[in-house]
């Protein structure tokens, strides 16, 4: 197996090759922090938590999306990217409307889990309190927009893992949000097979089971893992 | 031999603007632990340990729940800043505005003060139904509903809703010996 050698925060590691710097970083047991990113699925970048530096590079590089090369000298915990990922996470809360003391998501949602890490006390930003609905169209789930961050986990797990891609990202800029079907209501759209897996890695409260109140979501992040690691290798987590 | 004078207490205040009151009452699940906190401690202003109604001079330490939401917390916020050392924003609602704040998102973030006026006033209301006026009685409400710090300076921040008593317990011991608290990890950070 051909593998990689590069150096992170000073310890040199080895990976296979085609791994990411996410899985290199993991190798030398550095906590970069995650949003969108959820093993089982390909990388979008789009938190930008995961961003490293890396010498040689004038710019920031997203772990999850970058390929680990042989030599690179990695450096994932400096001041800048503390610093950074912090401001990151207080934009995510004064972007949206998320309110944890009310959200079904309440003590298991890693945004909230993700704000202890990066040691936010307050959000030095002013909230923005957009204007953003609630889709209660489906007869099992409820996609509340006001909590979602964009991180396009549902996206990706029903277009790669169930393979209906019901969702989408539709508008640009401040007024992005996730589409149902044609832009339709969750419970018109028929592509839909009602899995529940984009509510099971939603990271926040933005999908859940309309049975959960406050608190009361306990998702199962791990099920893209699972079931790829079931396809790719027919090796089941009883097995 | 006499013994030594008494070091001179510190003077703690805990304020209550736009919130539940639930920040206060963790503060009173201390249980015991006021005991040790009445030796260490005057109680200058609280709504729950004085009958003060003027926020006095001089005050050491003051816990501030609630987020700014009418004029009244907001005068009382400017007055516990020039009036105070140091100046904890005390729970979420203080440190996000929280669930007060959700009137923000009502007539399209520009006035929610007039839109939760006119539902609970006026439409849900039978034929009488009239909006409060009464100048320098019923404090008017702000526009809109602020986190503490976006009107103030704000020495320390200890979210939770509510701050556990363990929580509050942690951030203060460390403040009665002229030290900061370490406001780290889950036991001292977390949200909601």
């Amino acid at each position: 197996m051909a593998v990689v050698t590069l150096n992170v925060n000073g310890q040199d590691v080895a990976v296979p090759a085609g791994a990411s710097l996410l899985e290199a970083t993991r190798a030398a047991a550095a906590d970069v922090p995650t949003l969108c990113h959820l093993d089982g699925l390909n990388p979008v970048s789009s938190c930008r938590l995961c961003l490293v530096e890396v010498e040689g590079s004038n710019k920031l590089l997203p772990a999850c999306s970058t390929a680990a090369a042989e030599g690179m000298v990695v450096h994932t915990h400096t001041p800048r990217l503390r610093e950074y990922r912090r401001m990151a996470v207080e934009l995510f809360f004064a972007e949206g409307n998320h309110v944890c003391a009310v959200c079904v998501a309440n003590t298991h949602c890693e945004l909230q889990d993700m704000a202890v890490t990066v040691g936010m006390d307050h959000s030095r930003f002013p909230y923005q309190y957009p204007q953003r609905s609630v889709d209660a169209s489906h007869p099992q789930f409820t996609l509340d927009h006001n909590r979602c961050i964009l991180c396009t986990r549902c996206v990706r797990v029903c277009d790669e893992i169930e393979g209906a891609h019901v969702w989408d990202i539709g508008s640009r800029g401040g007024q992005c949000h996730i589409v149902a079907g044609l832009d339709e209501p969750w419970g018109q759209v028929q592509a839909c097979t009602s899995c529940g897996k984009c509510v099971e890695v939603c990271p926040t409260g933005a999908l859940f089971r309309n049975t959960d109140t406050t608190a009361e979501k306990q998702p199962d992040a791990s099920l893209p893992a699972l079931l790829r690691s079931a396809r790719d290798q027919h090796r089941w987590h009883n097995q | 031999m006499t013994p030594s004078p008494p070091a001179a207490k510190l003077r703690l205040a805990t304020v209550w603007l736009a919130g539940c009151s639930g920040c206060h009452m963790s503060f009173l699940d201390l249980d015991e632990f006021l005991f040790d906190l009445a030796e260490k401690v005057d109680v200058v202003f609280s709504p729950v340990g004085t009958d003060v109604k003027i926020y006095p001079e001089n005050v050491d330490i003051a816990l501030v729940e609630g987020a700014v939401a009418n004029v009244d917390n907001l005068e009382l916020a400017l007055q516990v800043r020039e009036r105070t050392a140091l100046v904890i924003s005390f729970g979420d609602c203080a440190v996000t505005a929280n669930v007060p704040g959700l009137r923000n998102l009502l007539d399209g973030g520009h006035d929610g003060a007039k839109a939760v006026l006119e539902r609970g006033y006026l439409e849900l209301a039978d034929a009488t139904g009239q909006l409060p006026f009464a100048p320098g009685i019923v404090p008017e409400l702000l526009p809109r509903v602020l986190p503490l710090h976006e009107v103030i300076p704000v020495d320390l921040y200890l979210p939770g809703c509510p701050p556990s008593a363990e929580r509050i317990r942690e951030a203060i011991t460390p403040l009665l010996a002229g030290e900061r608290p370490v406001m780290e990890g889950p036991a001292m950070l977390r949200f909601g």
